[in-house]
């Protein structure tokens, strides 16, 4: 991959800063916090999640349960996909009848992953409300999905690839933009 | 995921990285038999026809109910009820199946080679629920995934497998892949029911004894006693089979202390194994049975996921 091509658009420092920020509206939004529930989307936003749920733990004094989720059986190109798709542990040990759950995902892109997730969700139970928070927002809409707490918009083309590094996959944290080349999309 | 084949014929034809990625995969899908809506809609659209030509309740329904979770239409067509006792071929049977366009058929046939004549045939995924005294990949994949629950499943493990091993595919696909991971096995049957081309099998070893077997063993796999696939008795009488070569309490104790007892179902208590062994601490015969639900769930995935090119 050129390092030279790669457009920087947050920092570690950014990350952070945007991640507390987020964590200050959940809590702000939600004021029954005892109702309040986090899942993670494998693998990025699960690592959001954590994050999230630790700021929340130290600033609200609360900590929220946290849950895993892999939307690969929930996927709607399961039978066009020309690789095949490895299907990882969901881990939602707790009811979400009643409860707010918070969902969380590094890009929201298309919002086929969200639309995944939603019907994931919904099989578990029946949440009193869901709401979306994500590190970056980048447009290209292909279904009519938007999210509450939104970490920073990068408005970027089709054919550019933004790119969320967390320190807990890929040992930093980091935005970067860059043109979409012959390596796979996100 | 590296999987490069149409069907699941055998277990012989895995590769380590295959047998290993299915088996992670299948603990994936473990979870969802805890939900409170056992259902995901990744198969939504696709056909299932399982195709039994031999009793089955366990190995047929556990493929039914995986099935139905990932939202495939399950079909079951078992010989007894079929055109099969009208008369039709095993062939004409399957262009008929074809001819409706299944995307899996599973099958179970009492001749050696009947799942790999019927994935030449059709355009269909083929797994072998079982295939006479040949394969049955799915039941030893489970039985893998049960002992990776509970010992590091590798070289290193030794895991002993006595009954009527001549007769049993169950024996011969676990055969397959536990070498494949290089496991040491140890089987041990009466001669008349020990293949002899088996000692070349390199990680097998030919035990004479069930005592010489179980020796610091970390797992027990009981197989039954095939009296249907047998066309004389092939030992003097079942009370010989049972003293000689059951597994009871006093046998097990010669086995690692924190050794695992499985049997692939359905057991003939007093014969194979004792009720104590079987209902005891050290029996995992029902997780056998849960995990295949999960293990069936990844295959029908890894093969009905996508259109095979």
């Amino acid at each position: 991959m050129s390092q030279t091509e790669e457009n920087s658009v947050c920092s570690a420092q950014d990350v952070e800063q945007i991640l507390k920020r987020i964590a200050f509206e959940i809590v702000e939004r939600n004021l029954a916090l005892e109702k309040v529930v986090l899942v993670g989307i494998l693998t990025r936003g699960v690592s959001l999640a954590r994050r999230l749920q630790k700021i929340i733990g130290e600033t609200a004094n609360r900590d929220l349960p946290l849950g895993v989720l892999d939307i690969t059986l929930y996927r709607d190109d399961l039978s066009s996909a020309t690789h095949h798709p490895v299907v990882r542990k969901t881990e939602i040990p707790f009811s979400l009848d009643g409860v707010t759950v918070i969902l969380v995902d590094d890009v929201l892109y298309t919002g086929r992953t969200v639309r995944a997730a939603l019907d994931s969700l919904i099989d578990f139970g029946r949440p009193q409300s869901i709401q979306l928070a994500v590190l970056v927002d980048r447009g290209c809409r292909e279904l009519p999905i938007a999210a509450d707490f939104v970490g920073v918009s990068v408005p970027a083309s089709a054919q550019d690839r933004v790119m969320v590094r967390v320190e807990e996959s890929d040992g930093f944290d980091k935005i970067t933009v860059m043109p979409r080349d012959s390596t796979s999309g996100e | 995921m590296g999987f490069e084949h149409k069907d699941l014929l055998g277990t012989r034809d895995l590769s380590a990285i295959e047998i290993r990625s299915l088996l992670e995969s299948a603990e994936s899908f473990k979870e969802i038999a805890e939900r409170p809506l056992k259902k995901v809609p990744a198969l939504r659209g696709k056909t299932v026809v399982n195709l039994f030509f031999e009793p089955s309740t366990r190995t047929r329904t556990s493929f039914e109910i995986a099935a139905k979770r990932l939202s495939a239409d399950a079909v079951n067509m078992s010989a007894s009820t079929s055109s099969v006792v009208k008369g039709e071929s095993l062939l004409d049977t399957v262009d008929n199946i074809q001819a409706m366009a299944p995307d899996i058929i599973v099958v179970r046939h009492k001749f050696v080679g009947a799942a790999h004549m019927i994935a030449e045939r059709v355009g269909a995924r083929v797994v072998n629920a079982g295939d006479g005294a040949n394969e049955h990949p799915t039941q030893a994949l489970l039985d893998l995934l049960t002992i990776s629950e509970h010992k590091r499943l590798g070289p290193g493990l030794t895991v002993a497998i006595i009954g009527d091993i001549a007769h049993s595919r169950v024996a011969r696909s676990n055969i397959w892949a536990l070498t494949t991971l290089g496991v040491t096995v140890r089987v041990c049957a009466p001669p008349t029911m020990l293949p002899r081309e088996l000692e070349k099998i390199p990680g097998l070893v030919v035990c004479e004894r069930p005592e010489e077997a179980l020796a610091g063993v970390d797992v027990v796999m009981m197989l039954r006693i095939q009296l249907e696939r047998q066309d004389r008795l092939l030992f003097p009488s079942i009370r010989d089979y049972a003293r000689i070569f059951g597994l009871n309490r006093q046998r097990l104790d010669l086995a690692a202390a924190d050794a695992i007892v499985m049997h692939p179902g359905p057991i003939n208590r007093g014969v194979e194994i004792t009720s104590e062994v079987a209902d005891g601490s050290r029996a995992v015969i029902l997780n056998q049975v849960s995990n295949g639900v999960a293990l069936r769930m990844a295959v029908l995935f890894l093969l009905g996921g996508q259109s095979y090119e």
